[in-house]
């Protein structure tokens, strides 16, 4: 319905003859103590086990501690560091270091104590002092990174990140905006709108904003839509034929897929409770995130920096009366995107969440801040890109959420009741 | 353990070690670690007489035998022992299994103990084992681009080559030494002769190590007998006695990079129980998966007196006709590396030297061998350490 | 009375009687009437697909389909509107067979709509209208011409603007004239709604809806090719699917009418 109105740089020619290039990934067996650090690195901590008698920090993972066998426990740790010893990688049998070699790695005597083998950013040599920060791998697995660093001026997370995309390794654990194809699944409300621009801004070379009907006559000189670089196309998530439309109707590959799609409304269970209200919400959030997943996953594996973010509301940790149709969506959302996170795992498309709480939107009016900007989520978003975060929440009342959620579950659940 | 509480060990008397059997490797094999396990116990009947029923003890090391231990072995290989060992420490296995057979017969708990290690190395079997190696190494090595322990040995090549003023050059006057070695050895997978120049241009596998530095994976067996003289005596098999041993893991953990092995921590012992010095030695038969082992073995058994590491390889002329013969066969680095059949081709090559029955060249007048075992790279450094001394009768 | 219907079938076969088909397609992207947020929301027509010669019909093709009872082109029975809670047989299923076909007056509106989104049908307009085509039959469907079925596929068609949705439709006295003085079967028109785009703004809100209802008359909404009929001697099939206590349906609308 909706023509592009700008003109797009064509996607990249391939040789059309050229067999797809395979994107196996990083090695995946991993011990029940390293998914634990793992599960750590998803929500960007840099953790590691010390022993709740003697505190001695230990790695690799253990299931007790080796100075006096008392049990551990997971810590965030300082992130510094000095190489100890360093070399490059020129033959591998793993076949997905293979393809990515030469390979720099070397070990790492931490601050927090313990020797570490890690990957290394380029140009670090014995003696120098690093920052760790501790990723997730292609293939999910935690993995520790040592960035230069100065011992007096640490480097903040986004020049982290600079390096991080700079670095030919270090991009592998990153989801690199610039030059990407994206897709923001709803850029009709404020955050896919912001989204929108902010991709924009961050180099992408296509952003496709899809638009959920009905499609108002503003659309059509619509600034935001109008950016160069951004192609508006209709998309309802809730239309499989819609979304199978859209995705053949994006010139190039798409690298990344951006899923802002909701529908909050109020309303309980049996009190003031629209059961199509309800029903709708579960339509967006959760089959819709279906959707899309299915129409882009087989896409997204074919790409080397394939990676699909959800964004959703921190109300999918536990019910909440106010808005029962609304959390259960973003419940059934949040195990559906868990569910999909498995089954790439295999394909090395990252699978990344960015919690939210309430929006500074319409939706959310009748709530008293704080509130998260949709500049702010904006932002969010290409941060968990830029540092491949699996998980992110924005925002003081996500956070909180998040952490309480963490702490105890069950009290989480009877505390967020209004 | 502190030394007040040690008490002092007892002399292997009554036990010797007899019928080093080598089973000729070969790059690849599709036969299972199980066949290569027969094909030895096979030579050794050839060797020895002895029949499946003959041996009372036996003690068994494979990295591809899974998912069967010794214990699948035994019923596999029509055995009926009342002593059985699986060692799993690598390429310290042979010293291993030799100082525990060697209680077991001194004790009467055996007779006859036949030692064998046995491995395949089928197509992609090799990454395989380093996939699954260990769990430190699933979780904390192999996730970096790993390419075989060749990037764990790069990193303490690196820092050794730093702390001692090693250079490449010095660790070639190891690699070629044991190739020249390796020509009179006709099982040597490796035998063309190497100059410094090839050696010094070869390419980088992980920076510094090169790809002579780097072991061939094959697949082998190796075995040898334990028993008591009498036994040895009375079926004319020459034999070797056992001087002394040492062992010792997880030593100086608190080293950020292994720059010593367990050895370091043993060493008097070592020759107090053999009662000479390295200088008494024939040979040395020291495990070589690369050459920075074999020159921190050099120190570490007191070959040269600490920090003296780079002039004594400049120095030292390591072939069989050499000052101090080593790794006669050619060792793993020519030889190939079976496994852990590697870790007992040391004990073997050594005690054909001093019974004068080698695969190639004889160190002339050879009567005692040193041993030395590394095993087990578990995560950023090699576990397991040992050393023997063995003499001929 | 069989020789008529047989004199019927010859002439539709001989292609004396043209059949004309007024339902546009059904699909997810055929846009739906937007009511402000606060309320409930018609849901578009959603297909997704059972089986289709796959492992879940390896012989057979079936689809799932989920629609409001008023997405696409689609029949108001009264009791959609409260006006006509109360109106005998006012839901789909109650609708007596005999009402599913009527003759239809068209009245072309699309000359004044083209000039002005907002136009309203006026009972002055009806009056002059028929001063100049004569006067609209009893027991006749009135069909609005307003050519807006064109626009299907554009954003036009919705022409949802910041103030709301701009489309002609009648107002309070032009339906009553209808219903009371002409005695109309329904009103057919080619927008989402019988009522204008800006019809909740009226001094008498949504009257299309409000009087036609009341008063036991049906709506057709979202139709198309009404500029192939003439002005009177068509004959509407308009069967709403049988849902009980159903407010209205998607249908399949034709049009009967002498080739001319």
């Amino acid at each position: 319905m909706t023509t592009p109105r700008n003109p797009l740089p064509p996607p990249a020619p391939r040789d059309p003859l050229a067999r797809p290039q395979l994107h196996p990934v990083a090695p995946g067996a991993r011990s029940r103590a390293m998914q634990a650090m793992a599960a750590r690195a998803a929500q960007g901590r840099f953790v590691l086990q010390a022993c709740t008698v003697c505190g001695t920090a230990t790695y690799p993972p253990r299931d007790a501690c080796p100075r006096c066998w008392g049990t551990l426990a997971w810590h965030d740790q300082p992130t510094g560091g000095r190489v100890l010893a360093n070399t490059v990688i020129r033959v591998s049998t793993d076949p997905y270091f293979r393809d990515r070699l030469p390979w720099h790695m070397g070990s790492i005597q931490l601050d927090a104590g313990p020797v570490v083998l890690a990957h290394l950013a380029r140009g670090l040599e014995p003696g120098a002092r690093v920052t760790m920060r501790l990723m997730l791998d292609r293939g999910g697995n935690a993995a520790l990174f040592a960035l230069p660093s100065d011992a007096a001026h640490p480097p903040q997370p986004e020049q982290g990140a600079t390096i991080m995309s700079a670095d030919p390794q270090g991009r592998t654990f990153v989801v690199p905006v610039a030059g990407a194809t994206v897709l923001v699944s709803d850029a009709r409300q404020p955050v896919g709108r912001a989204l929108v621009g902010a991709l924009a801004a961050a180099g992408a070379r296509l952003v496709v904003a899809g638009l959920p009907g009905p499609a108002p006559m503003r659309d059509a000189h619509d600034p935001v839509l109008g950016l160069p670089g951004v192609q508006p196309l209709p998309l309802d998530v809730t239309d499989p034929v819609s979304v199978a439309e859209t995705i053949s109707r994006i010139g190039g590959p798409l690298d990344i897929v951006i899923n802002t799609a909701r529908h909050v409304r109020a309303g309980g269970v049996s009190h003031d409770g629209n059961l199509l209200g309800h029903h709708r919400a579960l339509e967006v959030s959760a089959m819709g995130l279906a959707r899309l997943a299915q129409a882009t996953a087989p896409i997204l594996a074919g790409r080397p920096s394939g990676a699909f973010l959800d964004v959703l509301s921190v109300k999918a940790l536990a019910g909440d009366a106010g808005h029962a149709g609304f959390a259960a969506a973003e419940a059934a959302r949040l195990s559906l995107l868990q569910s999909f996170r498995h089954e790439m795992r295999s394909t090395g498309v990252r699978v990344l969440e960015v919690f939210t709480g309430p929006t500074d939107d319409a939706d959310h009016q009748a709530l008293p801040p704080p509130k998260v900007a949709p500049a702010r989520l904006a932002a969010a978003v290409l941060d968990a890109l830029a540092q491949g975060r699996e998980q992110t929440c924005v925002g003081e009342v996500a956070r909180e959420a998040m952490r309480r959620w963490l702490d105890d579950p069950a009290l989480f659940a009877r505390e967020t009741q209004p | 353990m502190s030394s007040s509480t040690k008490r002092s060990r007892m002399a292997y008397d009554g036990v010797v070690v007899a019928a080093p059997i080598t089973v000729p490797y070969q790059r690849f094999s599709s036969e299972p670690a199980h066949g290569w396990a027969g094909a030895a116990l096979r030579a050794l009947a050839r060797e020895t007489a002895l029949g499946p029923r003959d041996l009372d003890g036996f003690s068994f090391s494979s990295f591809s035998a899974g998912p069967d231990t010794a214990v699948g072995l035994v019923q596999h290989l029509g055995l009926m022992p009342r002593w059985l060992d699986h060692v799993p420490t690598g390429g310290a296995s042979g010293v291993m299994a030799l100082r525990r057979a060697a209680r077991a017969v001194q004790c009467g708990d055996a007779a006859i103990v036949a030692c064998v290690a046995a491995d395949t190395n089928q197509i992609d079997s090799f990454r395989h084992t380093l996939a699954t190696f260990s769990r430190f190494s699933q979780d904390a090595v192999y996730p970096y681009g790993f390419g075989g322990p060749n990037a764990t040995f790069a990193l303490i090549t690196q820092a050794y080559m730093h702390e001692h003023g090693v250079t490449r050059a010095d660790f070639g006057r190891i690699c070629l030494a044991q190739r020249a070695n390796a020509g009179s050895n006709p099982l040597a997978l490796q035998r063309n002769p190497l100059d410094l120049e090839t050696y010094l241009a070869a390419r980088p596998i992980a920076d510094p190590v090169h790809l002579f530095d780097c072991v061939m994976p094959c697949a082998g067996a190796e075995a040898f007998v334990v028993t008591t003289p009498e036994i040895a005596a009375a079926r004319g098999w020459p034999a070797a006695r056992i001087m002394a041993t040492i062992e010792r893991h997880n030593a100086y953990p608190d080293d950020l990079v292994q720059r010593r092995g367990g050895w370091a921590m043993d060493v008097d012992e070592l020759w107090a129980m053999a009662g000479i010095g390295p200088g008494d030695i024939d040979c040395l038969q020291a495990y070589d998966d690369y050459p920075v082992i074999v020159a921190m073995q050099l120190e570490d058994l007191g070959f040269c007196p600490p920090g003296t590491i780079a002039r004594f390889l400049r120095e030292t002329h390591f072939g069989i006709d050499g000052t101090l013969p080593l790794n006669t066969n050619g060792g793993q680095l020519s030889a190939g590396q079976a496994g852990a059949a590697g870790g007992y081709q040391n004990l073997t090559e050594g005690l054909r030297q001093i019974l004068h029955c080698p695969l190639g060249a004889q160190v002339p007048g050879a009567r005692r061998a040193a041993i030395s075992g590394f095993g087990l790279v578990n995560y950023d450094r090699g576990v397991c350490t040992a050393a023997a001394v063995i003499e001929a009768l | 009375m069989t020789s008529l219907l047989t004199d019927l079938v010859a002439q539709l076969a001989s292609g004396a009687i043209r059949v004309v088909d007024l339902a546009n397609t059904l699909s997810s992207d055929f846009p739906v009437i937007v009511l402000p947020s606060e309320f409930g929301q018609c849901e578009p027509f959603r297909m997704e697909t059972v089986s289709r010669y796959d492992a879940d019909g390896p012989a057979w093709y079936w689809n799932r389909i989920t629609m409001n009872e008023h997405t696409g082109t689609h029949f108001d029975a009264p009791a959609h509107w409260i006006t006509g809670r109360d109106v005998p047989h006012g839901t789909v299923d109650a609708v007596a067979p005999r009402d599913f076909v009527y003759p239809a007056v068209v009245i072309d509106i699309s000359a004044e709509a083209a000039a002005d989104a907002d136009f309203v049908v006026t009972r002055a307009f009806l009056e002059d209208w028929e001063a100049r085509h004569g006067a609209i039959p009893p027991r006749h469907w009135i069909l609005l011409r307003s050519d807006w079925s064109k626009r299907v596929g554009t954003l036009a068609y919705l022409n949802l603007q910041d103030d709301g949705a701009h489309s002609p439709g009648p107002d309070a006295d032009a339906m009553r004239f209808l219903v009371h003085a002409r005695d109309c079967v329904g009103l057919g028109v080619e927008t989402v709604g019988t009522d204008a785009g800006q019809a909740s703004h009226f001094a008498e809100p949504l009257p299309a809806h409000s009087i036609l209802h009341g008063n036991g008359r049906f709506g057709l909404q979202c139709l198309t090719n009404l500029d192939q009929l003439p002005t009177f001697g068509s004959v509407i099939v308009a069967a709403p699917l049988k849902i009980k206590g159903g407010s209205g349906s998607p249908l399949r609308v034709i049009a009967l009418m002498p080739e001319a």
